[in-house]
């Protein structure tokens, strides 16, 4: 039977499911359909989450803008928060949040990109497979652990570094310190990522031409990494700002428009916490202006999203 | 081949030279001298070890962590195996063309600069750039779109570039590791016409996979085979000619007759 299949080529209608057939017409597959509906599905339900989200962002900010007492522009250049004698300058809450994540993207961003060119380029195999478990266990700490990190380990080495008297209790400069540590995980291993994906022959081509492992790595592997690299980091920035635990814990619960890092105080999510968690009745413009905080929050980070997305079609053009 | 006293009559030569990755041999005792201002082609089945003894004259073995070599291989009367020898150095002064083409992704220009700035070149860049892509027949193609990416060229353009930006920092004997094998038998071809054209000036050690490319492009030929071992050896090495003519060895004359391989 087989011999005879095989010398007439054949499909017999013992071993093949269908005999073959010329009909050519279109077929419905029910399976393809209902998979791709669900795929769709999936889609367009986080499309609309996302959506929901803005809208409902949109509609408490409406009423807390719709009070006349209050207008976007004292909202945006004010620099005094005190809900409760009708001032909401948004300044102190957004410069200590900028400030904070301005703190830990400094410690992070070159550590990150450090460790990564370390993994990816330095690191013998045996070293790689001991690091990488160790920085992927940071990653997964709770930040509420990273927040009494800082409470209870930073601050006081600032204090002792810099003198109690000239470092608040809760102040800037830890949360941010610990902040950088959070996202260094996250900044390395990206960026590992990243650097990896750069094709060996990239690196061969570098180093057949007498080019040093740091040359190979700083003027080929990184550059060719970039885009990768610009995604980590705005990442990273996005984690820094949207971060919530760690500012409450130790940055301060007062909103307070100041320069110095040392000194205490309030960043956007740490008052968005702070008040959600609170005992304020719905409908205040106190409560509601947790609603426009928040929308500040999503356009700062949207708009990062897009600044990252034009930095690199820039360099895409360049390099490609 | 003749006068084994003047070493310095061979651009390199290799002295019962093995490498090994691990435990396993990979070649064994390897003894080649290449001729100065000469193509010599090293042909054989694939997993013969062509390619693993060409990356031993620029120590780009060394990135292979289990790889290690034994014997001698003498360039300048040093033996470039030997530990104390910076294989940094030693690649500025042998070049590499790869079997793929792989430009950097940065401006034409900058692919050729790169290298030699890296290398100390101080001159006129705008110069070093055009003359080395003169000599690689490229700079025809090339000239008003020094700035675009080189990644934007055809495959044979950019094995052209990369010879180009081998050529930029001035090295004595360039090594070229199946460099057609990507290309079209047109891009094939003028890779083939620029190595006559820059054999004037440099020694070329070519690995290919293809006898037409060594018999049509090379003046000596090694021929390497599998042992029963699986280890790559030499069968036997002459100019290309005699090579293709009159084999002295059989399995020489099986390879090329195309009755093994």
């Amino acid at each position: 039977m087989e011999n005879t299949a095989r010398i007439t080529g054949k499909r017999t209608a013992t071993a093949w499911k269908k005999p073959v057939s010329y009909n050519l017409q279109k077929k419905t597959r029910p399976t393809e359909a209902i998979i791709q509906a669900f795929l769709l599905f999936c889609g367009v339900v986080s499309i609309l989450t996302t959506l929901g989200i803005v809208l409902e962002l949109g509609k408490e900010a409406w009423l807390f803008f719709g009070d006349p007492e209050i207008s976007v522009i004292s909202f945006l250049t004010g620099t005094e928060w005190q809900p409760k004698i009708g001032k909401f300058g948004v300044l102190p809450l957004l410069n200590s949040t900028l400030i904070t994540s301005v703190i830990a993207i400094v410690v992070a961003l070159p550590l990150g990109i450090a460790t990564a060119m370390f993994l990816s380029e330095y690191a013998s195999p045996k070293m790689r497979s001991i690091l990488k478990p160790i920085l992927e266990v940071l990653a997964g700490v709770p930040t509420v652990v990273y927040g009494y990190f800082a409470l209870t380990f930073m601050t006081p080495l600032l204090r002792g570094i810099f003198g109690s008297q000239n470092v608040d209790v809760y102040n800037m400069a830890s949360a941010g310190l610990v902040m950088g540590i959070m996202i260094l995980p996250l900044i390395s291993s990206m960026s590992e990522d990243a650097l990896s994906a750069v094709p060996r022959s990239l690196r061969e081509a570098a180093y057949g031409l007498g080019a040093t492992r740091l040359e190979t790595a700083l003027q080929v592997v990184l550059p060719a990494a970039l885009s990768g690299i610009i995604a980590a980091f705005i990442i990273g920035v996005s984690r820094a700002v949207g971060e919530t635990m760690i500012v409450a814990i130790a940055a301060g619960s007062g909103p307070n428009f100041t320069f110095n890092p040392f000194n205490a105080a309030e960043t956007m999510t740490g008052y968005i916490a702070r008040i959600s968690g609170g005992d304020l009745s719905y409908n205040t413009p106190d409560y509601n202006s947790i609603f426009a905080i928040g929308l500040l929050l999503f356009l700062v980070t949207f708009g990062l999203n897009i600044l990252s997305r034009a930095i690199s079609r820039r360099f895409r053009e360049v390099y490609e | 081949m003749e006068d084994m006293n003047q070493p310095s009559k061979y651009a390199i030569e290799t002295r019962g030279l093995n490498i090994f990755y691990g435990d396993f041999q990979a070649v064994k005792d390897i003894s080649l001298q290449f001729e100065r201002n000469r193509i010599t082609a090293i042909i054989g089945p694939s997993g013969c070890g062509k390619s693993t003894v060409l990356r031993a004259f620029n120590r780009m073995n060394d990135f292979v962590p289990s790889a290690h070599a034994t014997g001698e291989v003498l360039y300048h009367d040093q033996n470039i195996n030997h530990p104390s020898v910076d294989a940094v150095q030693l690649r500025r002064l042998i070049g590499m063309v790869f079997q793929k083409p792989n430009p950097f992704p940065k401006s034409i220009y900058d692919n050729i600069a790169w290298g030699a700035k890296m290398n100390g070149f101080r001159g006129n860049t705008d110069d070093l750039v055009e003359e080395t892509l003169r000599q690689a027949a490229l700079w025809d193609e090339v000239k008003d779109n020094l700035k675009k990416s080189a990644l934007a060229l055809s495959g044979g353009q950019q094995q052209r570039l990369c010879i180009a930006r081998a050529l930029a920092v001035r090295p004595e004997i360039i090594l070229m590791d199946e460099p057609c094998s990507a290309l079209d038998p047109i891009a094939t071809l003028k890779i083939e016409d620029l190595m006559r054209e820059l054999s004037q000036n440099y020694t070329i050690i070519i690995v290919t996979h293809n006898m037409q490319q060594a018999a049509r492009a090379s003046d000596y030929t090694a021929f390497f085979t599998m042992d029963t071992d699986r280890s790559g050896i030499m069968v036997e090495y002459n100019e290309t000619s005699l090579i293709f003519t009159k084999p002295k060895d059989q399995r020489t004359e099986d390879y090329i007759t195309g009755r093994f391989g």
